[in-house]
């Protein structure tokens, strides 16, 4: 199959999913000598729908992502460094060590954040969609989300508010087919979540989430629509995730099976062999990739290493505009 | 003079007409006018695009003005009663109160959320309840309750204009009380606690409508040589252990009036404070009236027991002055 | 069953009027406590139990006056307080595990021991347990129904404020009642408490200035007195003091008048015979050297209790006895012990602008001395006149045990005692 895509498009593609899966694997080392703490939740096999996704944004709209939002984060412009020092809670981290993995924010680059409420992000995208509504921007807030989210309450008030008030949002389900441990069969009564947003009015479609280019074709169509029409839109971005919920679990609730089946499409060495083929890049390009990403996270962990802890007195900072200690 | 709900209407009006960055929403704050007929007539004012009705959904309503707020608006959210917002409480907790410091202050939330609370209009034990002090207890939020018709409008500009998520609680009793508003006036902070009556013998604490019991009971005593000092809270989070203690080392005693129930209420915060910081002026033990732990009863006679009473504040303080 | 009798509280008291009972029927008291008041030639006094037990029986009735010897009061010993986890509460005595008076209620040692605590009289009290036992419970009720102003013991049961200002004011709050929930003493009891000396009424201060008047008639119309004086230079022992207090917190500079009471004892030592007393027409030589202050009272009472030992410890530490013993003698809160114990008299009205004094002896003791002011005088030292601090002495004595050569010889013996002051 065919990519039709430039050369620099597909290497930009390739460098950002290796950029996110290299940078994790570097957790995984870091989490496992103590360096990082908490959870840590992987993106790996998920980098498709993230690197497709945030590529068709523009830098000005609005991102409210997930726990598992290493990916986003990264593709979003927010360094490496950043996100390592925040893994490491020191004060050079992108929320100044008062967040860790789940809660990476960027207030420059307009990310707002890592939500670990399981739909609990969907209200704030839809709030900051009303703003800008308001406020006659045409900006799009692209609004990342897992399945385990539809089952709540707040995902579906939030589509049908956006619905209601005609907000420009685009709901991104990353379908990875478990919420934390429990399959998509076992906890939604009707495993297509595409169904769902219809109900409220809503255009839902689902895409390939382990295809780049796919997904950022659809994401790219489904935003401009909600930027021309200022009304919401609903992608579900199929895809799996390749490690633990968290850093570690015993992983009872799927076979060893099933997760190598999954990995035989994975979203990096497919798209490198279609690349490949398409002549689009060469290994070398790869090589030249890889040893970039290599030196990148070299310099991200040196600039965690280098970091500072926020000294302990300074604890009641960030909490309110002004300390009332 | 102006009532309570007039004087909070009034607010809503400067606001929306002086900061387009300013909206209204909740439930049934436009074509009904408001639950309590605070918002009547805004939406004629306004537009729907300012004072918007929501559908029944009070957490994703919250969030969404948590994310408008975030977007650079300046959202006014009204939740029906205190007992409707714990369905919004996550959005609360979990995102209003931690988003700046989450994001290592990059974020701030300047949304104002206004709630109806309190028992008293026999409306059972689903929209009766004082639930402030769980409001309270959470850092990265502040907490008001206006008592008076003039705090009613000042603490609602004065909300809006903060940078951090204000939650106000209004106490249903008190939208029909009148009293003088001045509009002009330069408001004292919001918070700050305010000495409603001066006294020597005994501080009763209150905040919301129980303000006004306090000040009954506090002429009820004076019939009785008892000079009772009352205490209006006014700002529930960040508390004014300054006033308070202040109080009670004039008077040497205190009673603690809360609508919430006795168990980890904010009449327990104060009396702590009292032990903390005030252990050596005090002359009696702190008495607590609160809310029996029940459930709000509907039956009137019921609902009367449960909730604090002037004579119960009465016989409390003077148990505390050692005359009952 | 001990007996509690009209103390001698002096050698020369014959009989005393029992003032006031401090306790009441079936109260514990405690080995050391102040039990009664004493009216006696010298004035109101405290005096103190030997025994720890409750009171059986009260024998005398207030304004009785009865000879020394005469038993005022029977206490009932109770054993030494059996800790509690030897015998769970609840368990009934048997006649053999303890010493408990099986006449009185039936308690636990646990039991009495908490009754104690709570100051909890069990007699005739019939308990809720087996056969009328009186168990924990029933103390706990007792504790709140006899719920005393004065808790026993340290624990009062009092405000936060009252105990505040109480310490502020001076006021003892183990002497006033509480009118608060539960006796509690409360800011109002301590305001309108009379403070320090609520219990010295007028007429006690007449009583005490009677008694004085007899006791000082008697001596001097029975002893016949001498006296001899001296002028000393304290010019030595105020350089030295001045020295030794720079280094010395404020409160525990030295006063002079420290150093002269600590020299007059070290001065006796070699001087036997005047520290002694006169008893049945002939001399008794004292045991040890102490010194009895003459304080003057608010109110023209006059008291001279002793300084156990006055020759010996360190001088700092006789100053603070001495600080103690004149601030209780002026707050009435002497005991018995001080009151009879001293075996010569020190008096100095230096402070008063006085040169000399010329005292009258407090019998039965032999022997007293008067300190006048230090004054600036003119004074020959090796041919020039200087001016330098002199104290007029003035030793009165009883002629029937000493004469005035060897009163001579003390004052000198003094004198040479404050010429070298860092030796004291």
């Amino acid at each position: 199959m065919t990519l039709y895509i430039s050369r620099d498009h597909a290497l930009d593609l390739l460098r950002q999913m290796i950029r996110i899966r290299r940078l994790e694997e570097k957790s995984v080392e870091l989490y496992s000598k103590q360096k990082i703490r908490g959870f840590l939740h992987l993106y790996i096999g998920e980098e498709a729908a993230g690197v497709g996704a945030m590529r068709a944004l523009r830098e000005d709209d609005n991102i409210v992502a997930t726990y598992r939002e290493h990916g986003q984060a990264l593709v979003r412009g927010i360094p490496a460094g950043e996100i390592m020092a925040e893994m490491y809670g020191k004060a050079n981290g992108c929320s100044g060590g008062r967040g860790g993995s789940m809660h990476l924010f960027s207030a420059k680059r307009r990310f707002y954040g890592g939500h670990a409420i399981v739909g609990g992000g969907l209200p704030i995208a839809v709030g900051l969609a009303l703003a800008d509504k308001m406020k006659g921007e045409a900006r799009v807030t692209a609004c990342f989300f897992g399945d385990g989210a539809t089952d709540e309450g707040e995902f579906h008030e939030s589509l049908n508010l956006a619905a209601l008030w005609k907000l420009p949002v685009l709901f991104l389900c990353e379908n990875n087919q478990y919420a934390m441990g429990t399959a998509l069969d076992r906890h939604v009564s009707d495993s297509d979540i595409v169904n769902n947003p219809p109900a409220y009015g809503i255009p839902s479609e689902s895409v390939n989430g382990m295809d780049v280019v796919a997904v950022e074709r659809a994401v790219h169509n489904a935003v401009e629509s909600v930027r021309e029409t200022s009304e919401p839109r609903f992608l579900e971005l199929r895809t799996y995730r390749f490690r633990a919920h968290s850093m570690y679990d015993a992983e009872l609730y799927r076979s060893k099976e099933e997760v190598e089946e999954h990995k035989k499409h994975d979203p990096i060495a497919n798209f490198q062999e279609r690349a490949m083929s398409d002549e689009l890049i060469t290994q070398s390009d790869i090589d030249t990739i890889e040893a970039d990403v290599a030196k990148e996270i070299a310099e991200a962990i040196e600039f965690a290493e280098r970091g500072e802890w926020e000294p302990v007195e300074d604890i009641t900072r960030h909490i309110y505009a002004r300390d009332l200690s | 003079m102006t009532t309570y709900r007039d004087a909070v209407r009034t607010a809503l009006q400067t606001l929306l007409r002086e900061d387009p960055r300013v909206f209204l929403m909740g439930e049934d704050v436009g074509r009904y006018g408001g639950p309590y007929a605070v918002s009547k007539g805004l939406l004629k004012e306004f537009g729907e695009e300012r004072v918007r009705d929501t559908p029944l959904c009070e957490s994703t309503f919250v969030g969404a003005g948590i994310g408008a707020a975030l977007g650079g608006m300046r959202p006014i959210v009204e939740v029906m009663t205190v007992n409707f917002s714990l369905l919004a409480l996550d959005q609360v907790v979990n995102n209003a109160a931690v988003m700046r410091h989450m994001s290592g202050g990059q974020f701030e939330v300047p949304i104002a959320v206004r709630m109806a609370t309190g028992g008293g209009k026999q409306l059972a034990a689903q929209h009766s309840h004082s639930l402030e002090n769980w409001y309270a207890h959470i850092p990265g939020i502040k907490v008001l309750a206006p008592a008076t018709v003039q705090d009613a409008h000042d603490m609602l500009l004065a909300a809006v204009e903060d940078p951090d998520p204000v939650f106000i609680f209004e106490h249903q009793m008190l939208y029909g009380m009148e009293g003088p508003l001045d509009t002009e006036a330069t408001p004292p902070s919001p918070w700050k606690a305010a000495i409603r009556r001066s006294g020597s013998d005994v501080s009763l604490i209150a905040y919301g409508g129980s303000v006004h019991k306090a000040l009954t009971a506090a002429e009820k005593l004076e019939k009785e040589r008892v000079s009772a000092e009352v205490v209006d809270l006014r700002s529930l989070r960040p508390l004014d252990r300054e006033t308070i203690v202040a109080s009670v080392s004039r008077t040497h005693r205190a009673v603690v009036i809360d609508e919430a129930w006795k168990t980890g209420s904010l009449a327990s915060e104060i009396s702590a404070i009292l032990a903390e910081d005030a252990f050596y002026e005090l002359d009696a033990p702190v008495v607590r009236v609160c809310t029996l732990e029940v459930p709000i009863p509907y039956a009137k006679h019921l609902e009367e027991a449960a909730l604090p009473q002037v004579d119960r504040i009465v016989e409390a303080a003077k148990r505390s002055v050692g005359g009952g | 069953m001990a007996e509690f009798v009209m103390p001698s509280l002096g050698a020369d008291m014959a009989a005393g009027t029992l003032a006031n009972w401090r306790v009441a029927l079936g109260d514990t008291v405690s080995r050391g406590d102040i039990i009664a008041e004493v009216e006696t030639e010298k004035g109101l006094i405290e005096v103190e139990v030997f025994e720890t037990g409750v009171v059986e029986a009260l024998l005398v009735a207030e304004g009785e006056k009865v000879p020394v010897g005469t038993v005022l009061a029977e206490i009932r010993a109770v054993s030494a307080s059996v800790p509690a986890s030897e015998s769970a509460p609840g368990d009934i005595i048997s006649s053999g595990a303890s010493d408990v008076d099986l006449d009185g209620p039936m308690a636990s040692p646990a039991v009495r021991r908490r009754a104690h605590e709570l100051g909890v009289f069990l007699g005739g009290v019939e308990g809720t347990g087996d056969h009328g036992r009186i168990t924990l419970d029933d103390v706990q009720h007792l504790a709140g129904a006899q719920a005393a102003p004065i808790a026993s013991g340290d624990r009062v049961r009092i405000s936060p404020y009252a105990r505040r200002i109480a310490t502020e004011r001076g006021v003892d709050v183990l002497r006033i009642g509480g009118t608060g929930p539960g006796g509690a003493i409360q800011a109002s009891d301590v305001l309108s408490a009379k403070v320090p000396e609520p219990r010295k009424s007028v007429s006690a201060a007449e009583r005490m200035q009677s008694a004085i008047a007899a006791a000082m008639t008697r001596a001097n119309d029975e002893i016949p007195h001498y006296y001899v004086e001296h002028s000393i230079d304290m010019g030595n022992a105020l350089a030295w003091l001045r020295e030794t207090n720079a280094s010395l917190s404020v409160a525990e500079r030295l006063v002079s008048g420290a150093v002269v009471l600590r020299a007059v004892a070290r001065a006796l030592r070699k001087h036997k015979k005047l520290n002694a007393t006169w008893q049945g027409g002939e001399v008794v030589p004292s045991d040890g050297i102490h010194v009895g202050l003459a304080v003057s009272l608010r109110g023209g009472g006059l008291v001279a209790p002793a300084l156990r030992s006055t020759d010996e410890g360190s001088l700092s530490d006789l100053m603070a006895r001495m600080t103690d013993l004149v601030s209780r003698a002026r707050a009435g809160a002497l005991r018995s012990s001080e009151m009879t114990s001293a075996t010569i008299t020190l008096t100095s009205l230096g402070e008063r602008g006085v040169e000399s004094v010329t005292p009258i002896i407090f019998p039965p003791q032999v022997a007293i001395v008067g300190c006048g002011a230090t004054l600036e005088r003119p004074w020959v030292v090796d041919g020039q006149v200087v001016p330098r601090p002199i104290m007029r002495v003035t030793l009165g004595a009883d002629h029937r045990v000493t004469n005035g050569h060897q009163g001579a010889r003390f004052l000198s013996a003094l004198d040479g005692l404050l010429q070298e002051p860092e030796k004291l």
